[in-house]
């Protein structure tokens, strides 16, 4: 069933931040990671007369967007060699010393934050799609952009009573949507 | 002057906190509320977690200049 519709007008503002955390918990490179979100929406563009509706437009493109980091990375790793791990010793005198004493220290858990939080962006953006158009560009506007209220409302043209009310129901559901792996 | 707030009131100086708005009286009055009421204490509880989780460094944003410059590819694209 052709359910979903596609407009590419409003990628930009519904995805880019979206995609952009996606990107760059992978390739670690702002730059980079802007060139494969243009590419990804242009190849979204072209081939959008493929788009069969099954899937919401978000993961269409995401899809897209995981084959542009996968050629990204077959790219930077075609030059022979690079690809592969050599294993260096500093100095002549730990030569044949145990590699396991070379593996980081589990306990160290600096690595593993640092993933959580490089995915944080994914997961607040993610469930921050998914809300009302409305709300999310309050809540965005608000928290992330960080406006004063006034400013929204005159915006919106809604009362502050208005305002509040829409960004308690944006928090809740952004609460709950990151609930289960988050909190 | 009213000393006990109802819940929606209470979850509503919660969110007017997040953002450092309420009043230093409303403060109280919700830390009070929050004494006896356990559903609010989980709401502010994530609701705190939340505002933490955004204030993250690691969260990107891209710029509206950034978007911009991408809606303009776009916008070409779509004009040919």
């Amino acid at each position: 069933m052709p359910s979903n519709q596609i407009d590419p007008t409003k990628w930009v503002d519904q995805y880019s931040d979206y995609l952009f955390n996606y990107t760059i918990a992978r390739v670690n490179d702002r730059e980079m990671a802007q060139d494969l979100i243009s590419e990804t929406f242009l190849a979204g563009l072209k081939s959008m007369k493929n788009f069969k509706g099954d899937a919401s437009e978000r993961t269409w493109l995401i899809s897209i967007l995981k084959r542009k980091i996968i050629d990204h990375y077959r790219k930077s790793n075609s030059k022979k060699g690079k690809a592969e791990v050599h294993i260096n010793y500093k100095d002549d005198e730990s030569e044949g010393d145990w590699l396991e004493e070379r593996v980081a220290d589990p306990f160290d858990k600096t690595a593993e934050d640092q993933i959580q939080n490089e995915e944080l962006g994914e997961a607040i953006y993610g469930c921050l799609s998914k809300l009302p158009e409305k709300q999310a560009r309050i809540f965005r506007m608000k928290t992330i952009d960080g406006f004063d209220t006034e400013t929204i409302c005159n915006e919106f043209d809604i009362t502050p009573s208005n305002f509040w009310v829409i960004i308690h129901r944006a928090r809740t559901a952004m609460a709950s949507c990151m609930e289960k792996d988050w909190f | 002057m009213k000393v006990k707030l109802e819940c929606h009131e209470a979850n509503h100086i919660c969110d007017k906190n997040q953002y450092k708005e309420a009043g230093l009286l409303e403060k109280i009055k919700l830390t009070f509320h929050l004494m006896y009421c356990r559903a609010c204490r989980t709401y502010t509880a994530n609701n705190t977690k939340l505002t933490k989780a955004m204030n993250s460094p690691k969260v990107e944003t891209v710029s509206q200049d950034e978007k911009n410059a991408l809606k303009e590819r776009l916008a070409k694209e779509l004009g040919q």
